[in-house]
């Protein structure tokens, strides 16, 4: 029990793949510009994720160490091929609006990542609780970018969320705020380095908060003696 | 006789940074009073505008990190830069232009990164290049000089485009914008940028109403107020000439080549136009942002002027002091790490 909860804490907070570990920033600054696009990105990589995970695990005592890391990119190569394949067929849009970020995937070293650090050591269960959480992690931080970007951006959010979800999604477009112009930087690629610092900081300012919040600050210090211009 | 023994540095140079910003504010003075005499109020309307949101903006930051707000907001440095964000957009821009400019100059650029003496890029161009790539509209409408306009607008009418963008009698700045014979007016340097797309050659380009001296109406008295406001500052020594000389010589240098050899635009058209002298002067001698050594300012300067010509003569957008002042940013770590002067008496000269 408590190995799933730290598991989901590291994925979900303290060891976040996109806002601790920094990984998988090119697919996170590219496909953000709004939150369609980011969940699709999100969901697919943590398909990949749990699928790999699972794997690598299952194969971890067979496979020998000195090519272990071609072994796992092919394992995930195999994941994301799926995973592009059932995109192309069932959300199309989306499938070229990702364009050559979901082959992408493969070089994602968040999934890599745990497949070396976590499923290559770890039992198939605990390996796909892993996945779900750091893929729930870093999927969370897309879409909270993807957000971020689009509503500053555009001033509406779940824009064009048919293509992920079907037709009926077209009610889900809320717009938010009427620019009569929009604010480009946003959705230009400045405005996911800037979003993503800012998310970062904002981590790091709730994390301090709660550190200062246990840890009383000690007041008490030690009597200074002065030893310079004695008369 | 009390004989006093004070530690060193026995040579003050009793400048403060209040004092060094207020000089290189006063020295803006006549660049900014020929500039609304030729484009209208509204460079003054953006500079009151300026002022208070990179005030309000400080005063903020410093609140939120527990800072002392005044000493800081009373250095001047904020109010350079809104001085400087005023002075660069157009002067009929709608008024949320220059307040987004100047609440990322100082919250994100200048404050973000640890206040003053911590940020890597230059504040004003960075707010500048931001506005300029999210609103290229707005941040390209300039209007030209009032004598070439076709219907003259009053001081009512400007700043009512600028607060609820167009006049009370209906007119856009669109509008405004047309000059005497019905074309819309560009500065020199969109006009020529687009002349030269449209396969005119430069002296075709040239060949124009604005153009009546050597790099357009307005734009180089503009260009030799801030001249002169510049050698107020080397005359002050509040900046060095390293990179002031370092950037129009090689901006020079490199359209004198340019003219001969390509029958591109002239030599003073580039030292007169657009943000030549500004730049040259006020920004990219920011003493943070720029490069520190004396040899390194040469270099930084000098990579400035090619830049600058290059973006302008080869590139998408119409000037390019901004975007050479924030790349040249990028480069100063590494120009200062290969400038290092000898220290006097350790290695030797080479």
């Amino acid at each position: 029990m408590s190995e799933l909860k730290t598991l989901a804490h590291e994925g979900l907070w303290k060891n976040n793949a996109a806002l601790v570990q920094l990984l998988g920033l090119c697919p996170l600054l590219a496909v953000t510009s709004t939150v369609t696009n980011a969940l699709g990105l999100g969901i697919a990589t943590l398909l990949v994720l749990v699928g790999s995970n699972v794997t690598v695990s299952i194969v971890r005592n067979w496979v020998p160490k000195d090519i272990r890391i071609p072994v796992f990119v092919m394992i995930i190569a195999a994941f994301v091929t799926i995973i592009e394949l059932l995109m192309n067929a069932y959300t199309f849009g989306l499938y070229q609006a990702l364009g050559i970020f979901i082959p992408l995937i493969v070089t994602n070293c968040a999934i890599i990542g745990r497949a070396e650090a976590y499923a290559s050591k770890n039992s198939p269960l605990l390996s796909a609780w892993d996945g779900v959480m750091m893929g729930l992690g870093f999927a969370a931080v897309l879409v909270i970018l993807g957000a971020m970007r689009e509503l500053i951006g555009q001033g509406t959010l779940f824009d064009g969320a048919e293509l992920l979800l079907g037709e009926w999604a077209t009610a889900l477009r809320m717009a938010i705020i009427d620019f009569d112009n929009q604010f480009l930087v946003a959705i230009l690629p400045p405005g996911a380095f800037l979003g993503l610092g800012l998310i970062i900081a904002g981590k790091n300012y709730f994390d301090e908060r709660k550190k200062a919040k246990t840890q009383p600050v000690e007041t008490e210090k030690a009597p200074r003696a002065r030893v310079t211009n004695l008369t | 006789m009390k004989l006093t023994m004070a530690s060193s540095p026995h040579n003050h140079s009793l400048k403060s940074v209040n004092k060094l910003m207020t000089c290189v504010m006063l020295a803006c003075v006549p660049g900014i009073l020929v500039q609304s005499y030729f484009f209208g109020i509204g460079v003054l309307a953006h500079l009151f505008l300026a002022l208070v949101s990179v005030s309000v903006a400080e005063a903020a930051i410093l609140k939120i990190r527990n800072r002392p707000i005044w000493p800081t907001l009373s250095d001047g440095s904020a109010w350079l830069t809104g001085v400087l964000i005023a002075v660069s957009i157009p002067p009929l821009a709608p008024w949320w232009i220059v307040v987004i400019g100047s609440v990322f100059a100082i919250i994100i650029v200048k404050q973000l990164y640890g206040g003053l003496g911590f940020n890597l890029f230059n504040p004003a161009m960075a707010a500048y290049v931001l506005l300029l790539i999210s609103f290229p509209v707005q941040m390209t409408a300039w209007q030209p000089v009032n004598t070439l306009l076709a219907t003259p607008l009053s001081m009512i009418d400007q700043l009512s485009i600028i607060f609820t963008e167009s006049t009370q009698a209906g007119i856009t700045l669109d509008i405004a914008r047309q000059v005497i014979d019905g074309a819309t007016g560009a500065t020199p340097l969109d006009h020529v940028k687009t002349a030269l797309s449209q396969n005119m050659t430069s002296s075709e380009a040239m060949d124009n109403i604005a153009f009546t001296r050597f790099a357009g109406e307005g734009w180089q008295w503009v260009n030799v107020a801030f001249l002169i406001g510049g050698l107020y500052l080397l005359k002050a020594k509040v900046i060095n000439w390293h990179i002031p000389v370092a950037m129009l010589v090689s901006l020079g240098l490199c359209s004198t080549l340019g003219f001969i050899f390509g029958g591109h635009t002239g030599v003073a058209f580039h030292l007169l136009s657009g943000a030549t002298m500004i730049g040259a002067f006020f920004i990219a001698t920011d003493p943070v942002s720029a490069s520190t050594t004396n040899r390194g300012r040469l270099i930084y300067g000098a990579l400035i002027g090619l830049l600058v010509y290059l973006i302008r003569q080869f590139g998408g957008y119409p000037d390019a002091v901004a975007f050479s002042v924030l790349l040249m940013n990028m480069a100063v770590p590494l120009i200062d790490h290969y400038t290092q002067p000898r220290t006097y008496g350790h290695g030797a000269r080479k």
